[in-house]
């Protein structure tokens, strides 16, 4: 990492100022100190941000960067929670929201060209305009962007019928660490002309290149929805359901879990009167054809009933489904009502697991007597154990990196990894070889190396050398990855 | 209540819808404040400064954080510490210095504040009014609007609450005292007449105390928490000494403002909980009609009806769809419900007249938005009323635009038996 041969802050605003326009630059330190941040708790301002509105444009900003070796922060609308965004090094802050263009939605070969600013919710409005669905629903919706989702491999609750971002993604076009560009993929759905660089782009977190355009899939509009709510009291009952429900081959739309806590903060934001003493929630959603769909919805509530729900509601109407989808959705953010800080993970097991993996969530919170908020796409085995904490408080937060690291050992042990849908980023890299073994490591570390031989491209993530050390030492769990055949 | 910087609130919010700017965003808003508050970064007259200001107060983003982020508050207390600072610095631009001085001087003083409507209804008849367009010492926001002022009545709302005769009320009524607000007493002086007499009409017994102020505002969003405070104890004393069942408001924006004065007053021992005595009765007048038993006038109005739901009203007074059940209830009217109702429309209070091109951008939209069938807009703020006639006067579509109050008053009027509150 050397930073000293780079160009001053003033030569660097000249010469970027030229490919972008002078108000595209901010160089004010009240400026800068806005592109610190994404939804992780560290905070590192960049030199500089730049604000293309072209794939030519990010062309000639890399290629400027490159040739000087500065580092680059490609961001979307930083709302990650792995620290994908954050300007660690120091370096140019790559503002991608400018291109915010949906080029075309295409009804005849089911397919959109969006650039990388694009907003998700946007986005899927504009597609359900089409009478067209984008199935891919993450909570952060109304502010992430196309780009940072692609980047992060996105997922949320419609994951669990539909699959992830990856699953949309007919092809990319991305703009290497040099400033070429590349075209991968194209808008047919099948392809298998040479390796597939589109799924590598994807959910390569800013590292491999800056995404600046994507083809994404569409697909026909269910003809209806319902949306259930399934009322516990004892949470334990409610893992088992689900596990029960996907042994059982039904294959709701979505199936999410919310805690009691979580229950708490998101009734004191939206007062929609939600069971504050029951001790865990589903939200399941099922879709398809009218018929289909009042029968599948009567026969998971009865399912539920008998797996020990204390009462199910299906909501009555679409005003009532979406207030409760809206409830869901604010938790990953309601749960700073609790304390200021949170440490948000999404430790994914396979889903058989699900009901130990939140039997041991609860025992560790105890252990660390730290406070564990259990939410997510429990469908998918993917919950998010947030936890709430205070960042000012030292001893808590030597307490708070022991739950993380024993939530990752533990997650391991289960067979499941580290990050089901949010990245490695910073916060993740430091237990990157307990999941992967050095081969695996070092395959992508070469990977690298090909497309970013300087490793100007968002320094600091993925690679377990490059990251911030973890905050205590990790010493009493040394887990390290058994090779496949052990 | 901390921020989490999780994004949820940007698309809420009309500054960054319009620019796509993190500093023009809550989050960023927030995060600018928190920087000086910790100690990051200095404060000084740069892009802080212009964004604690370019926030319009329209507390969308608040309605939206789910963590529950006092945004308003944070960004008030930001204003306060840059106003201090300018103080010091003594650098102000001219427009600040005409905001500073109608502030401290006019606002809070309900007799000068109608000497001046009575300058401005002088200006207007002998056509100087027209003429202020080109008077370049003017900003360049108020030079706009001088045009398109409506015709200021001639008498204020006081002076045509006094001329009114009431109802004598039925034993038990519940007492209602009105909040009459500085710009809608001389502007609208009507609405404040209208409110009375559907106040009456459904059972409530209405007075407006003598001695109350302006609400404050004004002056808490310029910065001047101190000068704001003394505002609120003045009208806090007024009317607790009234000891109302409700205090009426037909302002959003005063509505908001007097339910926010236990916060104004946090560290004050005594008027603290005076402040929370006098906030737990403030109501907007379609929410007190609702609670005492709304009775629907049996008359007409038959007109194409949409509602702008002023932010004030919508984002911290929480009316809901109150103001839009009052009106559906109406015989003859018809209501088209405006998309994105609650965005705001760019006046908020002085805004217009210190952001004029942002400001202008929002009621583009804003008109854009009324449903093309509808002939009267309906809103419940003298703010966004002053800013909707003015798109219509100037860009269309050329609606009119109503108080809910006097409609539902116009309604009642137009019943069969007419009633007592004839004039
Ligand atoms: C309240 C909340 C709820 C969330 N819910 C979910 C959820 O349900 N499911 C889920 O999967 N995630 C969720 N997330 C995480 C996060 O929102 C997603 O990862 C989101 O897709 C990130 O988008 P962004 O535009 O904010 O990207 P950023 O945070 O700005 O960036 C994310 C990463 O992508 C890189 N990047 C951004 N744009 C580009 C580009 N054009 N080309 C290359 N790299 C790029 C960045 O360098 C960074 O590494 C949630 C976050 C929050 C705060
Ligand atoms: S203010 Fe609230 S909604 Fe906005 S980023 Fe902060 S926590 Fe999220
Ligand atoms: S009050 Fe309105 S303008 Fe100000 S930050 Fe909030 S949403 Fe934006």
């Amino acid at each position: 990492m050397d930073k000293s041969s780079w160009p001053t802050p003033d030569a660097m605003r000249t010469a970027l100022a030229e490919i972008v326009g002078v108000e595209h630059v901010l160089t004010h330190i009240e400026e800068r100190a806005l592109y610190a941040y994404d939804a992780t708790i560290r905070r590192t301002v960049p030199d500089i941000v730049v604000r293309p509105h072209s794939t030519g444009e990010i062309s000639r900003v890399l290629d400027y960067a490159n040739r000087q070796a500065i580092f680059v922060y490609p961001r979307g609308s930083a709302t990650g929670l792995s620290g994908g965004s954050v300007p660690l090094n120091g370096g140019i802050a790559l503002d991608l929201t400018r291109m915010n263009r949906i080029l075309e939605i295409n009804r005849e070969d089911l397919y959109a060209r969006v650039q990388a600013g694009v907003i998700v919710a946007t986005f899927a409005r504009a597609v359900a305009d089409a009478n067209l669905f984008f199935p891919p629903d993450p909570s952060s919706a109304p502010a992430a962007t196309m780009g940072g989702s692609l980047a992060e491999n996105a997922g949320g609750p419609h994951a669990f019928k539909y699959g992830v971002f990856r699953d949309y993604t007919l092809g990319l076009t991305v703009v290497l660490a040099d400033g070429k560009i590349v075209r991968t993929g194209g808008t047919t759905v099948k392809n298998v002309s040479g390796y597939d660089l589109t799924r590598l782009f994807v959910g390569s977190e800013g590292t491999l290149g800056v995404i600046a355009e994507a083809v994404i899939r569409l697909i026909p509009k269910p003809e209806t929805q319902r949306t259930l709510l399934a009322v516990y009291e004892d949470l334990h009952q409610a893992a088992d359901t689900v596990s029960r429900i996907i042994a059982a081959g039904m294959q709701p739309a979505a199936l999410e879990f919310i805690d009691d806590a979580s229950i708490r903060v998101v009734e004191s934001f939206l007062h929609l009167g939600l069971p504050l003493d029951a001790a865990a929630l589903l939200l399941i959603e099922v879709d398809g054809p009218e018929m289909v769909v009042a029968e599948q919805a009567q026969t998971i509530a009865a399912f539920c009933r008998q797996h020990g729900a204390r009462e199910v509601t299906i909501a009555a109407t679409a005003a009532e489904s979406a207030r409760l989808w809206q409830a869901r959705k604010s938790i990953s953010s309601a749960v700073a009502r609790i304390k200021p800080s949170k440490i948000a993970e999404d430790a994914t097991v396979p889903r058989s697991r699900i009901p130990e993996m939140v039997r041991r969530l609860k025992a560790i919170a105890a252990k660390y007597a730290v406070d564990l908020v259990i939410f997510g796409h429990i469908g998918d085995g993917n919950l998010h154990p947030n936890i709430m904490c205070d960042e000012r408080n030292p001893e808590e937060m030597a307490r708070v990196w022991q739950t993380v690291a024993e939530i990752f050992d533990v997650t391991l042990e289960l067979g499941g990894t580290l990050t089901g849908e949010h990245g490695v980023g910073y916060m993740k890299a430091p237990f990157m070889p307990w999941e992967h073994d050095e081969t695996a490591l070092d395959a992508m570390r070469r990977l690298k190396h090909v497309f970013d031989p300087q490793n100007i491209l968002n320094p600091g993530k993925v690679f377990p050398e490059a990251a911030p050390p973890w905050p205590i030492s990790l010493a009493p769990w040394n887990r390290k990855r058994r090779a496949p055949d052990d | 209540m901390s921020c989490i910087k999780c994004g949820l609130c940007l698309s809420s919010c009309p500054t960054f819808q319009q620019t796509g700017l993190e500093r023009e965003s809550p989050r960023g808003r927030v995060q600018l404040i928190a920087s000086v508050a910790q100690g990051v970064m200095p404060l000084t007259q740069g892009p802080l400064a212009d964004t604690m200001f370019s926030c319009l107060d329209c507390r969308a983003c608040e309605v939206a954080c789910p963590s529950g982020v006092p945004i308003g508050r944070l960004i008030e207390k930001g204003r306060a510490e840059v106003v201090h600072l300018s103080r010091r610095q003594a650098a102000q631009t001219p427009g600040e210095q005409a905001t500073r001085l109608a502030l401290q001087s006019l606002i809070p003083y309900p007799r000068r504040l109608r000497t001046l409507g009575r300058l401005v209804r002088w200006s207007q008849r002998t056509g100087l009014a027209h003429w202020s367009r080109h008077l370049k010492f003017l900003p360049e926001g108020l030079r706009g609007y001088a045009g398109s002022l409506r015709r200021l009545p001639s008498r204020t709302g006081r002076e045509m609450l006094a001329a009114d005769p009431s109802p004598v009320p039925a034993p038990g009524s519940p007492r209602v005292d009105l909040f009459l607000g500085c710009v809608m007493d001389v502007v609208f002086g009507e609405a404040n007449l209208a409110t009375k007499r559907v106040l009456e009409r459904n059972g409530c017994a209405v007075s407006a105390p003598l001695g109350q102020v302006c609400c404050g505002a004004l002056a808490v969003h310029a910065g001047d928490r101190d000068g704001a405070r003394a505002l609120a104890r003045t009208n806090i004393d007024t009317f607790l000494q009234s000891d109302p069942a409700y205090i009426a408001t037909n302002a959003g924006g005063c509505g908001a403002a007097l339910l926010e004065y236990p916060e104004w007053f946090a560290d004050d021992p005594v008027y603290r909980a005076r402040a929370e005595r006098f906030a737990e009765r403030v109501r907007d007048a379609s929410q007190i009609v609702e609670t005492v038993g709304f009775r629907p006038p049996a008359g007409r109005f038959p007109h194409t009806v949409t509602y702008q739901a002023s932010c004030h009203l919508h984002n911290v007074m929480k009316v809901g769809d109150t103001p839009q059940r009052l009106l559906q209830s109406i015989a003859g009217l018809i209501y088209r419900p405006m998309a994105d109702m609650a965005r705001c429309c760019g006046s908020a209070g002085i805004y217009n007249l210190t952001h004029p091109a942002m400001s202008a951008q929002l009621l583009a939209r804003k008109m854009a938005d009324i449903p093309p069938e509808a002939d009267i807009v309906v809103t419940g703020n003298p703010g966004c009323w002053l800013q909707l006639e003015h798109g219509a006067a100037t860009s269309g579509p050329p609606v009119r635009v109503m108080h809910v109050m006097e409609v539902l008053a116009e309604a009642y009027r137009s019943e069969p038996s007419a009633g007592q509150s004839e004039s």
